[in-house]
């Protein structure tokens, strides 16, 4: 067998494929609610009612999709360089790390705005230093970033887990290992009062859009794109090379952090070690949904989050495992990937 | 070696016919092979020879027709049914894994796959009695990765020969030899067809088809055009069938060279995994002056062109660039002196594959301006210098915002040279500028390199194609395992005599020995 | 003094080659992969399923044997899927891989979740039992360690030992190293590189499960979440240190078990009481990381690994 690709796709080829992606994604979603012994019609049906049923629900899916959009940027970045980026969990606690430590007085009497600027500033900044470890380690050493970012995830959680039971530990929190909370300058407001939804939403929309311009309209977004299509030819062409995935890593990194920093800053008011389900990893889906376009990964983001909190509230309802949701996300992933390299290829025989 | 009417056909071709797409990559193709004669496959590049061969391999299906082995059907699509009926194939770029032995690759895949162990002690043996009767010698437990381009080929006739090939197919094999290891070569294909073994020598090289076949096919455009024996013809008709018009390449006038606009005195660079570098290399590029280095492949042209190119820095020696001194050499410090580059490998380094042919445009001047502003593109300036090359360079392409994947070989070469020439270069580094083009293009790449040397730039030409290298050149050097020869006037040596020092010979220790 | 005393205790040499034992198994399963030319990012994915599919065969009344066959047969399903996205599909590697290793973690809570919908924590099972090998495990020190081990840990040795003879004493073996290194090569003495790669990553990812189901099977007892803890990109680690050769990496992942159990037994003495227990438990990561930093200038990598091979391209 080999792979032929095709020059002039048809318009059902390039639309079709993924459509049938996307449903063989729900065939599946229905086959796990029969095993689970659910309906599943009625079980898609309160996933969707639970994503986006009410106001609530809407808003506690943006709310979820605010720390993706970050992790997705974050991924999306990186992966348009090929460089891989796996860490994203890893720099999301660091900038929640910063966040709590600056947020819990050390700033001192700042306005309220100053603090929260400074603060994100700090926690993109300590996200991208993480990063910055692992891609001197590629540039300087050779050593392949994937592994050296995924250790760091696990190096990272323990760390935290040190802070958390010692340094950092809330004294009020009765032997919990979470760290004490924000003062009330440090946290970001509700957009609007009365509604369950906080301003790292309109933050993440903001750097959805200037990723998007950085990366078409400025000379690093020019490098960015040919370091990752083709380091070869852009080491070639005079580009400087080790320094773009050294700018691209802080980035990635510090759009990570505001990950942390959001969460922290926007919802939960301190740290603990459940801050993030995996946002970091989940980065990886929404980034790929998007084709890596940051403008598509705040859709992605809305989706992958509703995708969660439907589940969520599904399950407390029909009794099937949450872990649906991962199933989800993880065979739309795949199912994409080959859709759209079937819009461009095809398998012959021979 | 004649033909006579009672041959015994060994291998018939019967309306072949192979599609990519809109493409017809060969149009119903039928000839026979007899035993024990060589015939030359002639074409240009894209006429449709390497597909022609996968097909015969196995590699492809064709779409129509059907081939025969010694009177039996060959089933399409499977290389293994073609080994076993007895087609060996010497593939252009040789299908060896350089971390096996010679013995190891030669046994690959000849038993089954399950059987528990490598006979290895029998087949050593059998390789030994093979390189002796045809004069391949190659020591059978040397690591691939440590041989020579000659070595290699050899191991690559000994693969097929091993499995008891009847019929050797050989895709350009002489583009990396020298003069005296393609005469070798010749000698070991008499030997075979002594033996009764048939041969198709595939080939663009008229004067090599000349001496070694009996007849000729030419291909053209994925049709068999012409079918002569080699003894009613010659070189100019052939050519001519080749292209299907007469064609004249670009002459050099003579010209007086200008004075030294780049100059190596001493200069060595480290050597890369197994690529060779550079051993005190000394080499003055002139205005006006075409400097051609020939040389086999991997005798450190990439290390030489690296260091041009501003890749690499020496670690011993001086580089001078007329009254240019970069700081730190980098491509782009190499691009700011005035250095044009023409790059081996135009789809791995010359191109963005998946970028635009504005984007490819502006790849190496994206950040001045006007392409760019205090780190904004321009994207308006970057289409009009991709205009101005399509329209200068005759680049056939739907516009600039088509991606340069979609361009053939030809007219993607000829963006690289029109990003590379715009700028008005003082030197240019052509590094196998015409390779895998067709003549139309090959001449339109050299008409323009002899443009810039009569506008006064010095441009270096690295081929590893003997010919191209004494058309085109005012003087030649020979590169032999990172040492370069001293420099030879145009048409002072002969081919033959360039060949010796190719080979090695003139060179000692560093020294050379005029 | 401590350290003498522990690096010269037979419990502790015993402890490192049972850490190794699954480490032993995955590397060999990615090594098995890397050198067809295919990275193996599932690995993580693989062992959780393979250690849940394991224990939950025991639990539902299989033998000990039928659940290493059965989280067996699961890895190589994953790794079929693996296999065919990769390989004539040509998908990036890293992509895929890391999206097998997230299907196959959420495919096993799931499982969980729906198998033992009420269970706080989780039920035990009866793991294999130490083997006594006669005689040899009589020897002082090097007795107890290496000879009276579980018989899955014998099985782990024999597995290199295999895998060893494989790739280098028979024409499989060539097959193999000829698809990761040029896989044309391959493809040209008429062998299909296709089955090659798809076979080696199918089977390669069946002894990555295997050395999950040790986990729940021989070292734990027990399945919880979050157990395989990173081991899988720590194997991806060790091929590197190992040079792609099985013996190496066999000494790599000894090493690196005997660096882990020293740190258990570290966290036990006056040291461990000054220094915050999730330093010991950083060292396994740590080490990891500095094994890719000494050994990535060095390493012969297979020269076609992570490049998708189409036939009658080049």
């Amino acid at each position: 067998m080999r792979l032929e690709p095709i020059a002039n796709p048809s318009a059902l080829r390039l639309f079709g494929l993924p459509t049938a992606a996307l449903a063989l994604t729900v065939v599946i979603a229905s086959l796990l609610a029969l095993l689970a012994g659910a309906d599943p019609l009625a079980t898609l049906g309160l996933i969707l009612k639970g994503a986006a049923g009410s106001k609530f629900a809407i808003l506690e899916t943006l709310n979820r999709a605010t720390p993706l959009i970050f992790t997705g940027l974050a991924v999306a970045v990186a992966f348009r360089a090929r460089l891989w980026n796996i860490g994203a969990e890893a720099q999301l606690y660091a900038g929640a790390v910063v966040t709590v430590i600056l947020g819990t007085g050390a700033l001192g009497a700042l306005p309220s705005i100053l603090t929260i600027l400074i603060i994100a500033l700090a926690a993109m900044l300590a996200g991208a230093l993480v990063l910055l470890g692992p891609v001197l380690l590629k540039t300087r050493a050779g050593v392949d970033e994937v592994v050296t970012t995924l250790l760091f995830n696990f190096i990272m959680l323990l760390f935290i887990s040190y802070l958390l039971e010692g340094p950092m530990k809330d004294p009020t929190g009765m032997g919990w290992p979470k760290s004490a909370s924000l003062d009330k300058a440090a946290r970001l407001p509700r957009i609007v009062e009365g509604l369950r939804l906080h301003w790292g939403f309109a933050l993440a929309l903001i750097a959805a859009g200037l990723v998007w311009v950085l990366q078409t309209r400025t000379t690093l977004g020019f490098e960015i794109r040919a370091v990752g299509q083709n380091i070869e030819a852009a080491r070639f062409a005079g580009m400087p090379v080790d320094r773009v995935l050294v700018k691209t890593a802080l980035l990635s990194g510090g759009l990570a952090a505001l990950a942390g920093f959001s969460e922290v800053a926007g919802l939960k008011g301190n740290l603990t070690l459940d801050l993030s389900p995996g946002f970091g990893y989940t980065g990886i889906i929404v980034a790929m949904l998007a084709l890596l376009n940051p403008l598509g990964v705040v859709v992605t983001a809305i989706f992958v989050a509703g995708v969660f909190v439907g589940a969520d509230s599904m399950s407390r309802a029909a009794g099937v495992p949450t872990y649906i949701a991962d199933i989800l996300l993880a065979t739309s992933l795949l199912t994409m990937v080959l859709a759209l390299r079937l819009t461009r290829a095809r398998l012959r025989r021979r | 070696m004649g033909v006579d009417n009672g041959a015994e056909v060994v291998l018939r071709l019967d309306r072949i016919t192979k599609r990519f797409g809109p493409l017809t990559a060969n149009d119903a193709i039928s000839f026979d092979l007899n035993r024990g004669e060589v015939i030359g496959l002639l074409g240009e590049n894209g006429a449709g020879k390497t597909t022609l061969m996968n097909i015969l391999f196995g590699h492809y299906t064709a779409d129509e027709g059907g081939v025969e082995v010694f009177g039996a059907p060959l089933p399409p699509g499977n290389p293994r049914a073609a080994l076993a009926a007895g087609v060996g194939m010497v593939h252009q770029h040789f299908t060896l894994a350089d971390n096996l032995t010679v013995l190891e690759n030669i046994l690959l895949g000849t038993g089954s796959l399950l059987s528990a162990r490598l006979n290895a002690r029998a087949a050593r043996a059998r390789v030994r009695d093979l390189s002796r009767d045809f004069g391949l010698a190659v020591h059978p437990d040397a690591k691939v990765g440590t041989l020579s381009v000659g070595e290699r080929q050899r191991v690559e006739i000994l693969k097929a020969l091993y499995r008891d090939a009847r019929i050797l197919i050989l895709d350009e094999p002489t583009a990396v030899l020298t003069p005296q290891e393609t005469t070798a070569l010749f000698e070991t294909l008499r030997k075979a067809v002594a033996r009764g073994l048939s041969v198709i020598f595939i080939s663009h090289k008229l004067g090599e088809v000349m001496a070694i076949t009996s007849r000729v096919l030419v291909l053209r455009h994925g049709r068999l055009v012409g079918e002569v024996e080699t003894a009613a013809t010659d070189r100019h008709r052939l050519a001519a069938m080749m292209v299907g018009a007469e064609v004249t390449a670009p002459k050099l006038a003579e010209r007086v060279a200008g004075p030294a606009l780049l100059t190596l005195a001493g200069v060595s660079t480290p050597d890369r995994g197994n690529a060779t570098g550079l051993k005190s290399v000394d080499l003055v590029l002139r205005a006006g002056q075409i400097t051609g280095l020939a040389g086999v492949s991997g005798n450190g042209q990439a290390a030489l062109a690296a260091l041009i190119g501003g890749l690499e820095e020496p670690v011993a020696g001086t580089m001078e660039l007329g009254n240019h001194r970069a700081a730190q050499w980098s491509p782009r410090a190499a691009l700011g002196a005035g250095i044009a580059r023409i790059p081996e490998d135009r789809h791995k380094t010359g191109v963005i594959a998946d970028f635009t042919l504005a984007e490819n445009a502006v790849l190496e001047c994206y950040a001045r301006a006007p392409y760019s502003n205090r780190g904004w593109m321009d994207w308006r300036a970057a289409d009009g210098l991709a205009r101005k090359i399509i329209n200068t360079y005759d680049v056939r392409c739907p516009g600039p915002h088509a991606r340069i994947r979609l361009l053939s070989g030809g007219n993607m070469q000829k963006l690289i040279l029109g990003r590379a020439l715009d700028p008005g270069p003082e030197v240019i580094l052509a590094n196998q500028p015409v390779r895998g083009l067709d003549i139309g293009a090959v001449n339109f790449v050299h008409s323009q390199l002899i443009a810039a040397r009569d506008g006064g730039a010095a441009v270096l030409l690295i081929s590893e194609d003997l010919d191209e290298i004494m058309a085109l050149s005012d003087v030649i050097h020979v590169i032999y395992e990172g040492q370069v020869s001293p420099e030879f006037p145009r048409q002072s040596k002969t081919p033959a005599e360039l060949g010796v020092w190719m080979a090695g010979q003139g060179f000692q220790g560093g020294e050379h020995a005029a | 003094m401590e350290l003498f005393d522990i690096l010269l205790s037979a419990s502790f040499w015993a402890a490192a080659v049972r850490i190794a034992s699954p480490l032993i198994f995955a590397t060999m399963g990615e090594l098995i992969c890397e050198r067809a030319g295919v990275l193996n990012l599932g690995i993580e994915g693989i062992m959780v399923i393979g250690a849940f599919a394991g224990w939950m065969t025991v639990y539902l009344g299989g033998g000990l044997w039928m659940g290493v066959a059965v989280a067996m047969f699961a890895g190589m399903l994953f790794g079929l899927l693996h296999a065919t996205l990769t390989v004539p599909f040509g998908l990036s590697q890293h992509v895929v891989g890391l999206g097998v290793t997230l299907l196959a973690t959420s495919v096993t809570y799931f499982a969980y979740r729906l198998s033992l919908p009420e269970v706080t924590s989780p039920p035990r099972i009866a793991p294999f039992q130490p083997l006594e090998i006669p005689f040899l495990s009589d020897i002082p020190i090097l007795g107890e360690a290496l000879f009276s081990q579980t018989p899955l840990t014998y099985l782990a040795f024999a597995t290199v030992a295999l895998v060893s003879l494989v790739l280098y004493r028979t024409p499989l073996g060539l097959a193999l190293r000829a698809a990761g290194e040029n896989p044309t090569s391959v493809e040209a003495q008429g062998l299909s590189v296709m089955a090659l790669r798809m076979g080696a990553v199918i089977v390669g990812s069946g002894l990555m499960a295997v050395g999950g189901a040790f986990l729940t099977m021989s070292a734990f007892s027990s399945f919880f979440f979050e157990m395989v803890n990173g081991r899988g990109w720590i194997c991806i680690a060790l091929v590197v240190f190992g040079a792609w050769k099985p013996g190496k990496a066999l000494l790599g992942a000894l090493l690196f078990a005997a660096f882990d159990a020293l740190q258990i037994r570290l966290q036990q003495t006056p040291l461990g009481a000054h220094v915050p227990y999730q330093v010991f438990l950083m060292v396994p990561y740590v080490l990891s990381i500095l094994a890719l930093v000494l050994m990535s200038r060095r390493a012969e990598v297979p020269a076609a690994l992570m490049i998708p091979f189409n036939k009658g391209e080049r």
